[in-house]
């Protein structure tokens, strides 16, 4: 039983039976959503610092002790911008994108386990809730890149397309091996279950899983989207303003669900000893996002037939293999001695991973026109 | 109901990220794939060329400096050793040396700004560009300190340089010279060791050799296609027959292979400094030149390997304090007339990395 369940038992015995069923899930709406919004401001911060010393320069310190103060300056700079919609563009559709890009990343955080019962809502197909609510962000990327009549933004938009359907699928298989060695689909489950957390005893569902999830967010090596020496800032090119603050909370916001997400099926939640639940979680994401932020400042980009050949020739076949892998270990290794699977599934890994790199070359070359 | 497709023109640019300057390219793309490009150049055209003819030589000088604004030394120095052909001035033996020490670390930092561009259109995301901004700082300050500038130095003159260097200059540069090698090395690996760069730009936008020499392509471009040509000493100039430098040549003629050229030219850029710094005699830095200098009426072509190829200045005299005809021959804008045969069926990602490659200069192109 969720702490929120509680709650709304406590407040059903003194309190009509209607103000007891809204009054918590508005308190939890109200706490995940200042959750979200602070997390995406530190994380603002973090990588303006994090990149800053990546590229031997300080990185925003003016503002406030250390600059601290920056995101905040930021945000007030783009909201006070002259909101700018093309003349030809579909006004409504170009009104409801940025929204449809946003919403889902609210929405996901209503089953992402903060701690023992700090969940907004258990639900049983929890897992199944995240990848069907995340791949909508991809509807709004879409809708923006064909509604600001710009051709720039339309190349984004298509490349948008093609890539969130691949990297959903690798995404999916890989979730799947989860899935298999908890036996649920419930958040709560999945963490409770990983006395051993999922990245040692799926080391290969986690380099896929973790590649996907990268890709989905748009981020560097896989930020074709808006890759901005190829085209300008992709499907946010017409956007200012308000409009334009919303992406780019977007941005972030999927960078800190996706996160808590990747913390969550592989790094064991909010388990850890000695320090509270909550703050095992918080570590965790910061640690996954300093990852990201890493590759974001060290990697090029791929192009976008290695984009697609990457998801389609190396992680798909890699996913299916490590779902077949874990099938047959969850079916025929013994529970109580999970070390064996261990050390049988970082030998799997690297044997397949060195075999892929070594027979799969990325993309095509040149078209004849 | 039939769905009909047709090829989509793009206008990317004047202005654009990645063009280095207000540079259009009209692309005709069929979804990725690149079927035309039509280059459109002139948006920073300031008539160099006719303005020149209005001053004496010496004024001309600070022109050549908005040239290739990347690498003005080296303008500088084409340009004056042209006017020393056409009027038959001697340059004492310390200003040899000096015009040579400038030409090198110009070609170290122009070089260092096309590698790092390089990795910024591949997506790094101003990583290592920040890191060659790092070097090419301290080239900088060493230009500075000779001439007071950092961007347009205006240094050489006819007949030798503007000043003799200020002593904490030879310290400084013994420093830089100690120091590159290994951070060569360092930049060598960003390209030579990631795996997407080579994905990304290995066997993309390949120049042939005989397209190459047809276009008359020069510098480190030429050189990737495989062609062993480096007027440094093809048709050697100033004193650059007394160092020992190898020429470093590609074999694809492939993205990859221009920008292996550039960091191998670095490194023999650094071997020319370390000869010429012990060589550097006392005396004159200037030939005694008079302030309005009139050549004989003539013409004369003056060439230099510059960081970006061959840079001519084709001058004619009339015999009168001002040139005649002032004519300026580009290497980048002549290297871009391949851009269309090396990126016809690649992606709009490979247009931009091969138009990186080329390492234009707008200042230059368009005059």
């Amino acid at each position: 039983m969720t702490l929120l369940e509680q709650f709304q038992l406590w407040l059903g015995s003194i309190w009509p039976e209607w103000a007891a069923y809204i009054t918590p899930a508005i308190i939890g709406v109200v706490v995940v959503l200042g959750f979200v919004l602070t997390t995406v401001i530190i994380f603002i911060y973090l990588e303006r610092r994090l990149l800053g010393r990546f590229q031997i320069r300080t990185g925003p310190n003016r503002l406030g002790p250390e600059g601290i103060f920056q995101p905040i300056a930021t945000a007030l700079k783009v909201l006070l911008k002259e909101d700018i919609v093309p003349a030809k563009a579909d006004k409504a559709v170009h009104w409801l994108a940025p929204v449809i890009v946003f919403a889902p990343i609210l929405l996901i955080f209503a089953v992402v386990p903060f701690g023992k019962g700090a969940i907004f809502t258990d639900l049983n197909v929890g897992i199944v809730y995240v990848v069907a609510i995340s791949s909508l962000s991809a509807v709004g990327i879409y809708m923006a890149g064909w509604a600001s009549s710009n051709k720039y933004a339309l190349i984004a938009a298509l490349r948008a397309v093609a890539q969130m359907v691949s990297y959903e699928l690798p995404v999916i298989l890989s979730i799947l091996g989860v899935v298999l060695m908890v036996g649920s689909l419930s958040m709560n489950q999945i963490v409770e279950s990983q006395s051993i957390p999922f990245i040692l005893l799926q080391p290969l569902g986690f380099v896929i899983f973790f590649l996907g999830t990268v890709a989905e967010m748009n981020r560097c090596p896989f930020d074709l989207l808006e890759a901005d020496s190829e085209i300008v800032a992709g499907y946010h090119t017409e956007y200012s303003g308000m409009k334009f603050a919303l992406f780019y909370l977007g941005e972030y916001g999927h960078a800190v669900a996706y996160s808590a997400i990747i913390a969550t099926l592989f790094l064991g939640g909010w388990q850890g000893p000695l320090l509270p639940p909550i703050i095992w979680f918080l570590i965790k994401i910061v640690a996954v996002f300093c990852f990201i932020v890493w590759m974001r400042a060290t990697l090029p980009r791929l192009r976008v037939d290695q984009l697609m050949a990457f998801a389609w020739k190396c992680l798909l076949p890699l996913a299916v293999i490590n779902l077949f892998i874990i099938a047959a270990e969850v079916l025929w290794l013994p529970e109580s001695m999970p070390w064996i699977m261990v050390v049988l599934n970082f030998a799997f890994a690297g044997v397949l991973i060195l075999l892929w790199s070594k027979l799969f070359t990325l993309g095509g070359g040149r078209v004849e026109v | 109901m039939a769905i009909r497709t047709e090829p989509f023109i793009l206008n990317m640019g004047p202005q654009h990220p990645s063009t280095h300057g207000v540079f259009r390219m009209r692309v005709t793309l069929d979804g990725e794939v690149v079927l035309d490009v039509e280059p459109v150049v002139g948006y920073l055209h300031r008539g160099i060329e006719k303005l020149a003819e209005g001053r004496t030589y010496t004024q001309n000088i600070p022109f050549t400096d908005r040239l290739d604004y990347l690498a003005s030394m080296t303008n500088n120095l084409a340009y004056v050793l042209a006017v020393e052909k056409l009027a038959g001035i001697e340059v004492p033996e310390r200003a040899e040396h000096l015009r040579i020490i400038m030409a090198e670390m110009m070609r170290i930092a122009s070089h260092l700004m096309a590698v790092g561009f390089f990795l910024n259109d591949l997506g790094a995301m101003m990583t290592p560009v920040l890191y060659m901004w790092r070097e090419r700082e301290k080239l900088l300050d060493l230009f500075e300190m000779v001439c007071g500038q950092r961007l347009t130095y205006n240094y050489m003159r006819v007949g030798g340089v503007s000043h003799d260097i200020p002593e904490e200059f030879l310290p400084a540069l013994r420093r830089f010279v100690a120091e590159m090698p290994g951070l060569i090395d360092e930049y060598d690996q960003f390209l030579a060791q990631n795996e997407i760069v080579l994905a990304r730009s290995k066997g993309v936008g390949v120049l042939p050799e005989d397209l190459a020499i047809n276009i008359a392509a020069s510098g480190p471009v030429l050189r990737a296609s495989g062609v062993q040509w480096d007027i440094r000493r093809g048709d050697p100039y100033s004193i650059y027959d007394r160092f020992d430098f190898d020429i470093p040549v590609g074999s694809a003629g492939d993205c990859y292979d221009r920008y292996w050229v550039r960091v191998q030219e670095m490194r023999q850029s650094v071997r020319i400094l370390e000869q010429a710094i012990p060589q550097l005699p006392q005396g004159e830095v200037c030939a005694k030149v008079p302030q309005l200098l009139r050549p004989p009426v003539g013409e004369v072509y003056g060439r230099i390997e510059a960081p970006k190829g061959e840079l001519g200045f084709y001058l004619v005299s009339d015999n009168s304090i001002a040139p005649y005809r002032f004519r300026i021959r580009p290497p980048t804008l002549i290297n871009l007339t391949a851009l269309r045969d090396m990126v016809i069926g690649w992606k709009v990602a490979d247009l931009i990395i091969t138009f990186g490659s080329i390492d234009v200069c707008l200042g230059e192109i368009d005059r």
